[in-house]
């Protein structure tokens, strides 16, 4: 298990979510992605994706400086 | 033990592709959704830029679907190879740069490629006869299911009982007698079969899936070629079309004004791409500059920058202007009067 950070800011939905989904694939069960995005569509639709696809939201979206901060746990 | 067959669904994000893939998991059939970021799709952003959407929800309804079906949804870049297609459109464009039968064979084409890498068995596209767009009309149909490659794999739920039999209805694997046999234009049908599967609250896109049926969104794609004398785009420059005021006063340049606090802030991202500008003593949109202006076009931009700003009014405002590379300078001007700035301008 390890930890993870992954960079989507400046982005716009749909983009944040394919690059949380691209780093996911790479990563193993148990691990923790922070991502840090702007566009607060994010807010709705990474949380979204995770249900969808079996990973876990760690805590509640995180708004410091002008980043929307989201950690999630990678699922089986 | 019977296999389990697996079948890969199209999701738009509609009514659809949504009925489409319900009739299919009724079946018994495992479903995954897949879904295309092509960077003219309706989705999300326009409504994370602009404010006065705030209140609405900003769902990615492609997301949302595949959370009502219970399936997973993969999303899929495909913005670099879909230049192809919008640019040189084998079968040519609809109604406006919408290479819609293009496009659709291409997207069944991946699809076709994923199934085969994922193992599954057959495509699913929520695809009706005889309504829009232009792929969907009847004669057009078997192509398709040809230039993608998926000949009869390619299952289209909504319409299945109009066209001949598909492998999986064939081999049994789905039951055709409880497929749809829609067509025309009526959305009725699709209303009903949605109330009978109790789905009451789904996205209703108003022409069609996405921005290269949008007329006005046409036209500024249009003038960007004829301007940069070359027809091709960068994600940049798709997504700016969708972003703000676009004025071209002469051939040399565009401007693109925010129409508000979201548009600036979203234009503010592209100061290191654009030369920029905003009024200083007074409250007023971001402006970036598209295009190689004389020092005569960039003080006219900057008169037309002051023609939106809260000092629309006075005598003269100081415009400040910041180039790509970061090196700035201010600017006295006198704000455009309205009757100076003709309607033609406006792309
Ligand atoms: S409307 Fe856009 S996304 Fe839909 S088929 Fe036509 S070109 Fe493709």
């Amino acid at each position: 298990m390890s930890d993870h950070e992954l960079d989507a800011r400046n982005l716009l939905c749909p983009m944040p979510v394919i690059r949380v989904q691209n780093k996911v694939n790479q990563l193993q069960a148990g691990d923790i992605l922070t991502v840090y995005c702007t566009d607060p569509g994010v807010k709705q639709d990474i949380p979204a994706w995770c249900r969808i696809n079996g990973h876990a939201l760690v805590g509640e979206p995180e708004e410091r400086d002008n980043d929307i901060i989201l950690t999630l746990r990678v699922g089986d | 033990m019977t296999k389990q067959y697996k079948a890969v669904s199209l999701i738009s994000g509609g009514l659809d592709s949504m009925l489409a893939t319900q009739l299919v998991l009724a079946q018994g059939i495992h479903v995954e959704g897949i879904n295309f970021f092509t960077g003219f799709c309706v989705e999300g952003h326009t409504h994370a830029i602009r404010k006065h959407d705030k209140n609405k929800v900003k769902r990615n309804n492609a997301l949302w679907v595949a959370e009502q079906l219970g399936i997973k949804l993969h999303i899929i870049d495909i913005v670099e190879e879909y230049k192809n297609v919008v640019l040189n459109p084998k079968h040519g464009y609809g109604q406006h740069v919408n290479p819609c039968l293009d496009c659709k064979i291409f997207m069944v084409g991946k699809a076709k490629a994923w199934m085969e890498a994922q193992g599954f068995d057959f495509i699913i596209t929520g695809e009706v006869i005889g309504q829009r767009p232009m792929s969907q009309l009847a004669k057009r149909m078997p192509i398709v299911a040809a230039e993608s490659g998926a000949d009869d794999r390619l299952l289209r739920p909504l319409c299945a009982q109009n066209l001949a039999p598909t492998l999986p209805e064939r081999e049994g694997w789905i039951d055709r007698a409880q497929l749809k046999d829609f067509s025309g234009r009526s959305r009725k049908p699709q209303m009903a079969l949605a109330k009978s599967f109790a789905i009451d609250d789904y996205a209703q896109p108003a022409g069609g899936c996405c921005f290269l049926t949008d007329k006005n969104y046409a036209t500024k794609l249009q003038d960007l070629w004829q301007a940069r004398k070359k027809r091709d785009y960068e994600l940049d420059d798709i997504m700016l079309l969708k972003v703000g005021r676009h004025l071209r006063p002469t051939e040399n340049f565009k401007l693109i004004i925010g129409r508000e606090e979201g548009e600036n802030n979203y234009l503010s991202g592209y100061r290191k791409q654009f030369t920029s500008m905003r009024v200083l003593d007074h409250e007023g949109p971001l402006a970036l500059v598209d295009g190689t202006p004389t020092a005569e076009e960039l003080h006219l931009a900057a008169r037309i920058t002051a023609r939106f700003s809260q000092g629309r009014d006075a005598q003269n405002v100081e415009v400040g202007i910041t180039t790509d590379s970061g090196s700035a300078h201010t600017l006295n001007v006198q704000p455009l009067p309205a009757d100076e700035l003709p309607k033609a301008w406006y792309v």
